[in-house]
């Protein structure tokens, strides 16, 4: 499973994925409380400098994230342009795209395993409540192993449909490839067990 | 609770595969992705707090910046965009879906499972949706929900799909669809 992280290298990488967060917070409540077109203009240049910063084709994948963004942007230029409030229109747009790039920044320059660890840090809260917090950092591996290995097995289950049918597949695939997903789920929970089970360790941590 | 954690694991995992193999929908000629439809078969199968933690984990793993919403997309930005309101409220719809087909133990579940996903699916994520593109793109609600509303008949038909496939893995699973075990 590949992430978002960017594969390019930039200093911000080794900066601490914490701090990264708390900036992108308090940079997202300026943004929101900024009303002047300027404000927003001068923002949406400082984002697009801080890309520029990590290279060319850093600069050209974080555009290319923003691309989806598209149809939003098209439904409030038009609804703008009808209402004649092109002012707010403006504002509201760079306002979007800025925010935007910049939370993508933040996942573009932090590795997962850094944002795994952001996350256990926040849940050691829940373990002093007694939840076993273990067992959300094994669900989360092994989500990350099954994404590919189930769109395997979608695919294969596509292919027989096809092998069978002149339609490419519809809604009906669904089926097999829930039971197969609740089958993996029951040998993998025996294997589990077997190797000891998710009994909380709160001990060790 | 082994079993537990492996069915939510594998059910956030499901919720991804939906949104990333598009092929699985093109029956009705129309390109709209299957992640809804995963979320609604979390709450109907797994109840609303395993099926509310499963899409919670999926959602979680967005925003540590997996590619696993439709599209590929996917990391901090789906936060900030003007569809971030559907994905926040993802667990929350699942969560309300289990808790209604749940509570409707007695009546055919074909049915209850596709009125619970019109509840959770449509209804509350809607409202967290509509809620979320207003305060985004600042429209009033009256105004977002225009905009949104178009794709309400996608989900309503994904909701009844939603209930066939929740009765039939009844059938071929009854120990695992744990909104009825």
């Amino acid at each position: 499973m590949i992430s978002l992280t960017s594969p390019v290298r930039t200093r911000a990488h080794d900066w601490p994925a914490g701090a990264k967060l708390v900036g992108l917070c308090l940079a997202s409540v300026l943004l929101f409380s900024l009303e002047s077109p300027l404000a927003q203009l001068a923002a949406l240049v400082a984002t697009g400098v801080l890309y520029a910063l990590g290279g060319g084709v850093f600069l050209r994948t974080g555009v290319k994230r923003l691309w989806v963004l598209w149809p939003f942007v098209l439904v409030v230029a038009v609804w703008h342009l009808v209402t004649g409030e092109m002012q707010s229109g403006v504002v509201i747009l760079m306002r979007m795209i800025t925010s935007v790039a910049l939370a993508n920044l933040v996942t573009m320059t932090t590795r997962l395993t850094d944002m795994i660890e952001v996350l256990r840090r926040l849940m050691t809260p829940l373990r002093a409540l007694g939840i076993n917090t273990r067992a959300i950092e094994i669900a989360i591996a092994m989500v990350i192993r099954l994404v590919p290995t189930l769109i395997l097995k979608g695919r294969h289950v596509v292919d027989a449909w096809r092998a069978r049918s002149k339609s490419k597949g519809n809604w009906r695939v669904v089926l097999p490839l829930a039971i197969m997903a609740i089958d993996d789920a029951d040998h993998m929970a025996a294997a589990l067990k077997a190797r000891g089970g998710l009994v909380s360790r709160s001990g060790r941590d | 609770m082994e079993k537990n954690v492996t069915l939510v694991a594998l059910f956030a995992a499901l919720i991804a595969v939906l949104g990333l193999v598009p092929q699985i929908m093109l029956g009705f000629g129309v390109p709209i992705t299957a992640q809804s439809l995963g979320v609604m078969l979390c709450g109907t199968v797994l109840g609303a707090k395993r099926g509310g933690l499963a899409v919670l984990l999926f959602v979680v793993l967005v925003a540590l910046g997996l590619p696993l919403l439709s599209g590929g997309r996917g990391g901090l930005g789906v936060f900030s965009a003007p569809s971030a309101g559907f994905v926040i409220g993802f667990p929350f719809a699942a969560f309300v879906t289990g808790l209604v087909t749940e509570r409707l133990r007695s009546g055919n579940l074909a049915l209850v499972a596709g009125a619970a996903s019109i509840v959770g699916c449509v209804v509350v994520l809607y409202a967290f949706g509509i809620v979320g593109f207003s305060l985004i793109a600042q429209k009033t609600l009256a105004e977002a929900t225009m905009v949104m509303g178009v794709f309400i008949p996608g989900d309503l038909i994904k909701a009844i799909i939603a209930g066939v496939l929740t009765a039939a893995l009844y059938k071929a699973r009854p120990a695992s669809v744990l909104s009825r075990a």
